[in-house]
């Protein structure tokens, strides 16, 4: 299966996203800089790294949502095409409107970087087919806005329809209803702020992000 | 013309920094303070006669985010 790593400047984990990618699915992505226009053709999966994009000016995710490739990657994303958002990519995802809520700093104001258990909310996306619902994995977060806001009928909304894909174990930022990663009412757009493509290996001190990535090769049926 | 964007979190959106900011102010001495809110202001210069429609899209396109902020336009002379 073909995949695509975005690049802004001030990306940081888009190596790491291509490494998780090549090491899973065994094919290389390609990584797209932030000012092309489209996306390679036939590809499976676009990821949008975590990072710093643009130094988070203005808020975090916020310049990179109007880069001139999240354009192609919104009308890819209209056609069903699966778009992974790790950290600053989740944040660039619901700036970009792609998915709701926002992201607002951290309610202890630190940024926190460590592991977190995660307990998986909903195992039946096809991010998620991997894991058991209610099963707890250990991913590390490394953020400062992982604070996840929506209204109240918003978030109603989201449990309901079984988009929380993954919630914290225990408070770690402020999130409403501890939300760590959701989906798109169509399924195919997840965003998350811990880094599942830095618990591949046993070398990473686990293995329990690896799933999602393998998750993906058979949701793609490629 | 020249614009003043005020931008502001909502009513009732948490604001750990403001908060921050009011417990220093404490920390001061200052212990009147009641309530602080933090938010932005963005100054702009826009070509003369750019119509209203198009510097609110400004702001809610990109200035703003309007699922956690409020933003108001000053014209400053």
């Amino acid at each position: 299966m073909k995949t695509a790593v975005i690049v802004f400047p001030g990306s940081n984990c888009d190596r790491d996203l291509a490494v998780a990618l090549d090491a899973v699915i065994g094919t290389a992505p390609t990584m797209v800089w932030h000012g092309d226009t489209t996306l390679p053709d036939d590809i499976g999966l676009v990821a949008v790294p975590g990072g710093f994009s643009y130094g988070d000016y203005l808020r975090s995710g916020a310049i990179a949502a109007r880069s001139p490739i999240m354009r192609a990657v919104v009308d890819a994303a209209a056609n069903g095409l699966p778009v992974l958002g790790v950290c600053n990519g989740f944040q660039v995802l619901t700036e970009a409107g792609l998915l709701p809520g926002a992201l607002m700093r951290n309610k202890g104001l630190a940024f926190v970087c460590r592991d977190v258990d995660l307990e998986v909310a909903n195992d039946d996306t096809r991010f998620t087919t991997r894991y058991d619902r209610g099963e707890r994995i250990s991913v590390p977060v490394a953020h400062h806005d992982g604070n996840y806001f929506a209204d109240d009928d918003t978030l109603d909304r989201l449990e309901g329809e079984g988009r929380v894909a993954f919630r914290y174990a225990e408070p770690v930022n402020g999130s409403a209803r501890r939300i760590a990663g959701l989906v798109n009412a169509a399924g195919n757009v997840l965003g998350m702020m811990p880094h599942p493509e830095r618990r591949i290996e046993a070398a990473h001190g686990g293995t329990d992000g690896r799933r999602l990535f393998e998750g993906l090769i058979g949701a793609m049926g490629a | 013309m020249k614009l003043s964007i005020v931008v502001t979190l909502k009513p009732g959106v948490l604001d750990p920094q403001g908060r921050a900011i009011h417990h220093a102010l404490n920390g001061l001495g200052f212990d009147g303070v009641e309530d602080v809110r933090q938010g932005k202001l963005i100054e702009m210069e826009v070509a003369d006669g750019t119509d209203d429609a198009t510097i609110d899209q400004m702001c809610r396109r990109l200035l703003a985010n309007t699922v956690i902020e409020n933003y108001r336009v000053e014209r400053r002379a």
